[in-house]
């Protein structure tokens, strides 16, 4: 009799592979096939002819290229890594503190969340790019993080005479305050839903203990949303690295169709990709030792 | 006694105290709370509102000081100019028939990926999830030129003879990447979807399959009218996502203005170079064109989403993002 059964619910599962069956053709076809391609690309030297296109093995040349003849390449790879890890924390930190005070009950909250996911729809790529190319456009997105008293607390940290390494971060962090908003919109939901999928009867059972609001949440809220930290993480790591504002995207892109090449092009995404992969794995490495996960 | 009774007066006297500086703080708070979220929503909007108010303003009002949001000559001239030369209405439909196509398509991979991930149990499960997560992960540069030679003499993988079929300029390498969940940000919506069917009750597919259910009428049947939340929001971030997508749109495309960001993109780069003779100031002109262009184009984003806005903001917590 349980034998039966099993063989049935096997058998059920068996379907399984069914259902995913357009993902695993599409991920042959379309990912994992390019992804071979552009391997063996980056090793060679490509070139488009009216038949199709040829490859010459050209062993590292393309690497070696990026690496030590171009004069871009390099500087623009840190900025970007550089300028993404410094946005994580304040992305990280902005979206959790946005996502707990929406949260809370208050009139027109509604509204207020409507507002801020409104980035999501206003962030398109042409839009962006047209925005970067316009420079009265860019004077106005300066201004709007002056308008924030950007002005006075400039003034203030210069009156108190502070090193000048610490204003230029600060400077750089306030002008970047739209984009870190910009970026915050998708976190923020996650960081919601995880705030209301919290259990209740724990609230309730700490307010019966008689917790304060500080330990209710540091001790309960905190350790329950921490897997939403790991998530946003790798969401705003991802996200970063695919955006038009990203120097290196762009970079890439330039180089396929005009300067370089597609070999070198390609070369460049490998290593681009193996720098992404680093930061993900260190920032999954440190982060999933810590999060809490109750089930 | 009487100190009895004196302690007892300080308690109350405490309590009331006590409770007097919760109101206070809690006033304060909602005040700080209110000044902050004013602030920051002014700083989203702000583009929004000099977008659309710069659109509608004469050339001359940028360099009145005396204006500063309201226009004081309103003029449609640049969204005339803008609407002619981007061919608005070709392009309009063009665009959302293709972002329609899309996230269909989008929408019914990802949801039978996802039954498939969340309800079954097979061997390898696990692994195909992590690749999964890995089409996430991977930035689409790296597959850009693979993907773009692909298309570009598309001969089924060896199938076809060469020199292959050249798929760029259609839909067809749209419709392809979608139907088989590998479009733009796919991984996130199998991902969704997963979630949520995860999160379904067990005994429904139990009572549909004693009552003598196929498994695709459970599908179809009794799952997916449960699901309509989830389906709501994976169709609304791929329409939103795709409409405004330029990676996929100038690899696939190329060349043309048949699409409203390829038109866009184009007025924009035509109006930097060609500066309208009509006006005095050419650079402040291109701008205001700009502007006009762009409201154009996320005109209808904004309906969609002012009117599913509850969809938008609501619907996720019950979608499961959360595992």
């Amino acid at each position: 009799m349980k034998k039966f059964k099993l063989g049935l619910m096997e058998k059920r599962n068996l379907k399984g592979y069914l259902y995913i069956s357009p993902f695993l053709i599409g991920f042959l076809c379309f990912f994992l096939i390019p992804i071979v391609q552009a391997v063996v690309f980056s090793f060679s030297e490509l070139k488009i002819v009216p038949t199709g296109y040829t490859t010459t093995f050209v062993g590292l040349d393309n690497y070696h290229r990026i690496l030590f003849v171009d004069p871009d390449f390099v500087p623009i790879l840190t900025n970007t890594i550089i300028n993404t890890i410094v946005d994580i924390p304040a992305i990280l930190i902005f979206s959790f503190f946005i996502a707990v005070v929406l949260n809370q009950r208050f009139i027109g909250r509604s509204f207020v969340r409507m507002v801020f996911f409104m980035p999501v729809i206003l962030s398109a790529g042409v839009v962006i790019k047209m925005e970067m190319n316009d420079i009265m456009n860019q004077a106005m997105v300066q201004e709007a993080s002056f308008m924030m008293g950007g002005e006075y607390f400039l003034n203030l940290l210069l009156q108190l005479r502070l090193p000048a390494g610490f204003i230029q971060y600060i400077v750089a962090v306030v002008n970047r305050i739209p984009l870190v908003i910009e970026a915050s919109a998708i976190p923020i939901l996650i960081f919601l839903a995880g705030l209301q999928s919290v259990p209740t009867d724990l609230y309730e059972a700490a307010d019966v203990e008689g917790i304060t609001g500080w330990e209710r949440f540091w001790m309960i809220t905190f350790p329950l949303v921490s897997p939403m930290i790991l998530v946003n993480a790798v969401y705003i790591i991802i996200d970063s690295f695919t955006s038009y504002r990203n120097e290196m995207v762009v970079f890439i892109a330039d180089n396929a169709w005009s300067r370089g090449g597609y070999g070198v092009s390609v070369a460049m995404s490998m290593l681009y990709f193996l720098a992404i992969a680093v930061i993900l794995g260190i920032i999954v490495g440190v982060f999933s030792k810590r999060v809490v996960y109750i089930k | 006694m009487a100190v009895a009774y004196k302690y007892k007066t300080r308690q109350a006297r405490n309590l009331k105290h006590a409770k007097r500086l919760h109101k206070l703080g809690k006033v304060g708070w909602s005040f700080v709370r209110t000044v902050i979220l004013a602030g920051l929503c002014f700083m989203i909007l702000y583009p929004l509102i000099v977008k659309f108010t710069s659109s509608i303003m004469h050339v001359d009002d940028m360099f009145d000081s005396s204006v500063r949001f309201l226009p004081k000559n309103f003029t449609m001239e640049q969204y005339r100019i803008a609407w002619e030369w981007m061919n608005y209405p070709r392009t309009f439909l063009n665009s959302l028939g293709l972002t329609l196509t899309v996230s269909i398509l989008q929408l019914a991979s990802s949801t039978l990926v996802g039954y498939g991930f969340g309800r079954y149990n097979f061997r390898g499960k696990n692994l195909c999830f992590a690749l999964v997560l890995l089409t996430l992960v991977v930035p689409p540069e790296m597959i850009m030129i693979p993907l773009f030679l692909n298309f570009r003499f598309f001969n089924l993988f060896g199938l076809i003879k060469e020199p292959g079929i050249n798929l760029l300029g259609s839909y067809w390498p749209f419709i392809l990447t979608s139907m088989t969940a590998m479009g733009l940000k796919n991984g996130l919506f199998i991902y969704i979807m997963t979630n949520f069917f995860k999160g379904m009750p067990d005994s429904l597919e139990e009572a549909a399959m004693i009552d003598g259910a196929s498994s695709f009428r459970t599908f179809f049947q009794i799952m997916l009218p449960g699901a309509k939340p989830a389906l709501t929001i994976v169709f609304l971030f791929s329409f939103v996502w795709q409409w405004n997508d330029l990676f996929y749109t100038n690899l696939f495309i190329r060349t043309g203005d048949g699409f409203l960001s390829l038109a866009l993109q184009n007025f924009a780069n035509y109006f930097v170079s060609n500066s309208p003779v009509s006006s005095n100031y050419p650079w402040q002109y291109t701008s205001l064109l700009n502007n006009a262009g762009m409201m154009l184009f996320m005109a209808p984003l904004l309906i969609l989403f002012l009117i599913m806005q509850r969809h938008f903001v609501e619907s996720i917590e019950r979608t499961g993002l959360v595992g």
